[in-house]
């Protein structure tokens, strides 16, 4: 039973922000999805202050080994949110971490003062991956900003904070340092990589937005070096990500210093893929599954 | 009805030319018999991610004909190769292994539901999006439901499925019409001319029109039927990575702003919910 800032877990793979959306799911396979829940806890979608519609389609477009995403963070935003998400979303049989992202630091405390004394919420983590409207710098690329972010927040709860941390930098450990000097409890990485296609047949942008964030298979030797590299840089519990599809890869995250894991991208194409994860992990196959081709390392 | 929690898997049982298209037919030993417009999310067992590491992701393939089998449910699915996802598909072989998360979506719904005065309905498919009409179509059948089928292709070799309406004999049975681009069979010009001969006498004042084909046919039906006041519902397609509402990749806009999620919302939709049909 792995133990991540003192929340008791039943197994070490959770769900990465905004790769399943428990309630959709739940109306789509009934309450299977709850006898069978696949994550030992789960992360909400990034909720910011106000509504998000998101960003206009084309939103995802297939990659080798992977996918880019632009959605936008669409998001009822937090009085939606906490009216209507979170009495349903307290109905899963695991731990809740919400994700939260701001433009400031008055935003951010505004999603903490809503959400933190709650008890349905086990964790906060916090999306850092979008620009400070003062300073117009991503608060996640710079220690500086996160470092400040990190002071302003930790007084408002003893919450555990997770701080997600974005791949786009050259020296993520910095950023890690920076969020473990603030008060942080834990550090999740990766988000996705910034990242473009173009569409063979207009020869236009592949997404809408232009640009989005690459996940899925494709990135985990990045995201193993990453994590590598924070872990040998801060003492805090890690959240390591990025394309896990199988045990296998999961304990290729744990053996470079996670505590625990995340899988994101290898739900869209398995909607068990945690429980999966999580029994190979523990070294037992699931009845219904197979190991998946990306597992083997030949 | 819920689908089965996950993806399971299930075994080809056959796979078929249909014309310029395939129909291959999945044995499916846990899922509830899918209704018209339903969708599964389809990746075979072996070789899915081949030259390139693409197809990665599964592909959202709408139903096209079901019935019992002896272990279960038999599925069919209309498929034509335009990327590397359905290439795959269509070179699947008997006996291969096929995972299956499904049904997923919403159904399209009998004439009276839409318009409790509707005499019947018109079905417009053109292309590879003939797939759910051709379920529909059955099921209308078996339950009385006056209808009459429209269905345009642009040329022989981009065209098949007919045999999913009217049996493989090859007479097209009487309440089918055709059209193609390059007249080789029927109508030559567009299924949305049949369609509008059609809206323009009486009769068809009280049907409800069910379609589903590529965006330029379906957003003249939704301007057809605007216009006409008669109700449509349209199967919409969309770039969709999980189909079970957690990728929000298949974002579709709402006319009041804002966007569905076309594999929860959808992907059936009435002409009303949607601002128009536009290119993914």
């Amino acid at each position: 039973m792995p133990e991540f800032c003192g929340i008791e877990l039943a197994h070490p793979v959770i769900n990465a922000s905004g790769t399943y959306d428990a309630l959709a799911a739940r109306k789509v396979f009934g309450d299977a999805l709850l006898a069978d829940f696949p994550f030992s806890a789960f992360v909400s979608k990034t909720i910011t202050p106000e509504p998000r519609s998101g960003n206009a389609p084309q939103r995802i477009w297939e990659t080798p080994a992977g996918m880019i995403n632009s959605i936008g963070l669409p998001n009822k935003g937090l009085e939606g949110f906490l009216a209507e998400d979170l009495p349903q979303l307290a109905e899963l049989p695991v731990p809740l971490i919400v994700s939260v992202m701001g433009t400031s630091k008055e935003e951010f405390s505004r999603l903490l003062d809503g959400i933190a004394g709650r008890e349905e919420v086990a964790a906060i983590e916090l999306n850092v991956s979008c620009p400070n409207v003062h300073s117009g710098l991503i608060v996640g690329e710079q220690p500086s900003e996160t470092l400040a972010l990190l002071e302003a927040l930790r007084p408002l709860t003893a919450k555990p904070l997770i701080v997600k941390l974005t791949p786009n930098v050259a020296d993520p450990a910095a950023v890690a340092i920076a969020a473990a000097e603030g008060g942080a409890d834990a550090v999740s990485l990766i988000n996705t990589l910034k990242a473009s296609a173009a569409d063979p047949v207009t020869a236009a942008p592949a997404l809408a937005a232009g640009h989005g964030g690459l996940s899925g298979p494709a990135v985990r030797p990045i995201a193993l070096q990453q994590l590598r590299a924070v872990a040998a840089a801060v003492e805090l519990p890690l959240i390591g990500m990025g394309g896990i599809c199988s045990g296998a890869d999961a304990a290729e995250f744990i053996a470079l210093g996670a505590t625990l894991v995340a899988v994101g991208t290898e739900s869209f194409r398995d909607p068990r893929a945690g429980s999966r994860v999580a029994a190979e992990l523990a070294g037992g196959p699931v009845a219904s599954s197979r190991p998946h081709q990306y597992s083997t390392s030949t | 009805m819920s689908a089965p929690f996950g993806r399971r898997l299930c075994t080809v049982a056959e796979n078929r030319a249909s014309g310029g298209y395939r129909v291959f037919s999945l044995l499916d030993r846990e899922g509830p018999e899918p209704q018209p417009g339903q969708f599964y999310m389809l990746a075979t067992e072996g070789s899915w991610a081949g030259d390139g590491s693409r197809p990665f992701l599964p592909r959202a393939i709408s139903v096209a004909d079901t019935g019992p089998a002896k272990e279960g449910t038999r599925l069919d699915f209309l498929v034509e190769g335009v990327g590397p996802g359905t290439d795959r598909l269509c070179a699947l072989e008997a006996g291969e292994g096929v995972w299956v998360t499904g049904p997923l979506g919403n159904a399209f719904v009998e004439p009276r539901a839409v318009n409790p005065s509707a005499a019947g309905a018109i079905l417009v498919g053109g292309g590879i999006g003939v797939a759910p009409l051709a379920l529909l179509r059955r099921h209308f059948g078996e339950r009385g439901v006056p209808l009459r089928v429209l269905l345009g292709f642009r040329n022989q070799q981009h065209s098949g499925g007919l045999e999913l309406f009217c049996g493989s004999g090859g007479d097209l049975c009487p309440e089918v019409r055709l059209a193609t681009e390059d007249g080789h069979r029927g109508h030559k010009g567009y299924v949305t001319d049949l369609l509008a001969t059609m809206l323009a006498g009486d009769d068809a004042a009280s049907a409800v029109v069910y379609s589903c084909g590529p965006p330029a046919m379906l957003e003249a039906v939704r301007a057809l039927c605007g216009e006409r006041g008669v109700p449509c519902e349209l199967a919409l397609e969309s770039p969709m990575a999980c189909g079970f509402g957690a990728c929000f990749g298949c974002a579709v806009p709402k006319p009041e702003g804002g966007y569905m999620r076309l594999c929860v919302d959808g992907p059936v939709v009435r002409g009303e919910q949607i601002a128009e049909v536009t290119h993914a």
